[in-house]
């Protein structure tokens, strides 16, 4: 069997609900396979509704999308068999124990008992709740119930892994390591990644690529790298010790684009801040100058977001917490 | 290769079960909602059937003869005229409510009131669902479409069998009797106008349910149809003394084909096979029509 390169392949992928409101808006990408793919964007640009679409739960309006060369609307049953699925929410049954949970997910892909308690044992040790498996779900923390819900979208041995904010509402500790768990999952079965998060320096660290959708739809598209040089490059801020103005001295040195002067520091932009900088401070030795402070700002992700989208992601990662909590107060509520 | 055996072992019932048996392990698991359905309706029976207690009104106890009236007679006479009148209380029992113990009559509108609601809670059940995600979670695998509704009927009308049998049981010493045309073999006729009663009414509330994103709406409209599908039944009263625009209302009223076809099976002497045989049509087609437009209905919004 040839590998089919592109994993994911959407084209003109559109999503119109009630006639009126397109949620997702003729978009385009392809994924390749073993990637790590990170799909950002503010609370209703149309993340949750593409997800939806790719894993079948939605009918695409117009437009497709393969996976693994299947379609998803005409052979949507060929893509669940291939897919796994870890949504935002937590879907494991409070009232059940881990391991029942597992069982009912391995149940929904029709997997025969004895092959599904043995993947379960498998990967209940690869999230380490083995311990725990007897235990009701009520019991679990936070990021028991995260490690659960990975384990449960393994069972079918998925070639294609879609996450949805995995680390939403957990702590710095617990997101590092249910992001190690997914790396070792990932790399245990060498699977491609489809992920949306909100925590950006999260998507910049471990996703080959990034695409950002607004509005519904793709404003940008690249390796994280890319899309920060992409901004016009990084920033050098320096002083000096004499209280002479240096910015045509500056502005002359190779590379540098922009100078400008504010409370005695200098603000530098250039594409590369590791070339630029030591020729900077060459040409102000060679003039005598003595530099007092340096520092080198690389553009993060941030920049790249708020350029494309015009929007704080702090609000948005707030408004997602606060949907997150309610949504376990009224799990609370529920029994 | 592993994946491969898994495809080939799919099976709808095998997808059917573990959604089914999914909702009743979070039924018989949690023990306080276990015991409270069991506690349920000994409240019921307790309270209702005794406050209401049709029998005691139409017995000797209920009355004392004027003294007027009593001194005109001897004490022998007396016994005698209360015994008549006793006796024809219990011949109106019998004419209006089938049986002369009132616990009879109201256990067996008890079973069906209870499948009333355990249907409609299995139907709310689905709107958690929604909301938690886990819809969308078992959409995104192959198991069958059909099989996530028809898990919620199924669950519910098991459930709502066991619970039949705990109410008949427990009605027991509260004075239920059964009819003289009674045999064990009835039990199963019961059994059966709860699952198609049970099919209906659960298709019916998912439907309503299945699209609705808060528990708010789908909550008021099954409100409104509760008061209705009770009251307007033969539930705890008989439909022939009701007035006529309620009779009308009674008599479309599925819940009283059941109950009536209930009551022919379990506390009645005599069965009238004919109109057995009509109450089995009449709840059998409601539940064809409305399992039909349910399921379409279901099964249309989850492949939108």
């Amino acid at each position: 069997m040839s590998e089919i390169e592109d994993v994911i392949k959407v084209e003109g992928l559109t999503k119109v609900f009630n006639h009126s409101l397109t949620a997702v808006d003729h978009i385009n990408f392809s994924v390749k396979r073993g990637e790590i793919f990170g799909f950002l964007g503010p609370n209703g640009a149309g993340k949750t509704t593409t997800i939806n679409m790719l894993i079948t739960v939605l009918k695409p309006t117009s437009g497709k999308a393969e996976i693994l060369g299947k379609e998803i609307g005409k052979q949507a049953n060929d893509v669940r068999y291939s897919i796994g699925v870890v949504p935002q929410e937590y879907t494991a049954d409070e009232d059940l124990t881990g391991i029942e949970n597992i069982l009912l997910c391995a149940d929904l892909y029709g997997i025969p008992r004895s092959i599904a308690k043995k993947r379960a044992q498998e990967l209940l040790e690869l999230v380490e709740l083995t311990k725990f498996e007897d235990k009701k779900i009520q019991t679990y923390s936070g990021g028991m119930r995260r490690r659960l819900e990975l384990a449960c979208g393994l069972i079918n041995r998925p070639k294609v892994l879609f996450l949805d904010e995995p680390t939403l509402g957990l702590d710095v500790q617990t997101r590092t390591a249910t992001w190690n768990y997914i790396k070792t999952l990932k790399k245990e079965f060498g699977m491609t990644l489809f992920m949306t998060t909100h925590y950006l320096e999260e998507a910049d660290s471990l996703c080959d690529r990034i695409a950002i959708i607004d509005h519904g739809k793709i404003v940008t598209i690249g390796t994280p790298n890319t899309l920060k040089d992409s901004l016009g490059g990084d920033i050098i801020t320096l002083s000096i010790q004499k209280d002479t103005d240096i910015t045509t001295l500056i502005k002359n040195v190779q590379h540098v684009k922009e100078v400008k002067l504010e409370n005695g520091t200098y603000t530098i932009k250039t594409k590369s801040a590791e070339i630029t900088a030591p020729l900077i401070i060459e040409a102000l030795r060679k003039e005598g100058q003595v530099v007092t402070k340096l520092s080198l700002t690389k553009p993060t992700l941030n920049e790249v977001y708020l350029q494309y989208t015009g929007k704080s992601m702090r609000d948005a990662a707030d408004e997602n917490k606060e949907s997150a909590m309610a949504q376990r107060a009224m799990m609370r509520r529920a029994h | 290769m592993s994946d491969e055996d898994s495809r080939v072992s799919k099976s709808k019932i095998h997808g059917l079960w573990a959604l089914t048996n999914r909702e009743l392990k979070k039924w018989y698991k949690a023990p306080v909602v276990f015991i409270l359905t069991l506690v349920q309706p000994v409240l019921w029976l307790g309270l209702l059937g005794n406050s209401l207690n049709m029998s005691s009104l139409f017995s000797s106890s209920s009355f004392t003869f004027p003294p007027a009236l009593a001194s005109q007679f001897t004490a022998e006479q007396l016994a005698t005229l209360q015994q008549y009148i006793s006796s024809l209380g219990n011949s109106v029992m019998q004419g209006v409510f089938g049986t002369t113990s009132y616990i009879s009559f109201m256990a067996v509108g008890m079973i069906v009131f209870t499948a009333l609601f355990t249907t409609m809670f299995s139907g709310m059940s689905v709107v958690w669902d929604r909301r938690l995600g886990f819809l969308n979670k078992a959409l995104s695998t192959p198991v069958s479409r059909s099989a996530i509704i028809l898990s919620k009927v199924l669950s519910a009308t098991l459930r709502a069998m066991f619970q039949a049998s705990i109410i008949l049981l427990i009605a027991i010493p509260f004075g239920f009797t059964v009819g003289a045309a009674f045999t064990p073999l009835n039990i199963l006729g019961v059994y059966a106008f709860l699952f198609l009663l049970c099919i209906g009414l659960s298709s019916l509330f998912i439907a309503i349910n299945i699209r609705s994103r808060n528990n708010e709406t789908p909550m008021a409209v099954m409100n409104l149809l509760n008061m209705p599908l009770t009251f307007a039944s033969s539930a705890f009263f008989p439909i022939s003394n009701m007035p006529s625009w309620l009779q009308a209302v009674a008599s479309v009223n599925p819940l009283s084909y059941a109950i009536d076809g209930c009551r022919q099976l379990l506390i009645n002497d005599t069965i009238n096979y004919s109109n057995l045989l009509i109450q089995y049509a009449y709840v059998g087609i409601f539940a064809l029509i409305l399992a039909s437009v349910g399921i379409v209905l279901s099964w249309r919004y989850l492949n939108k």
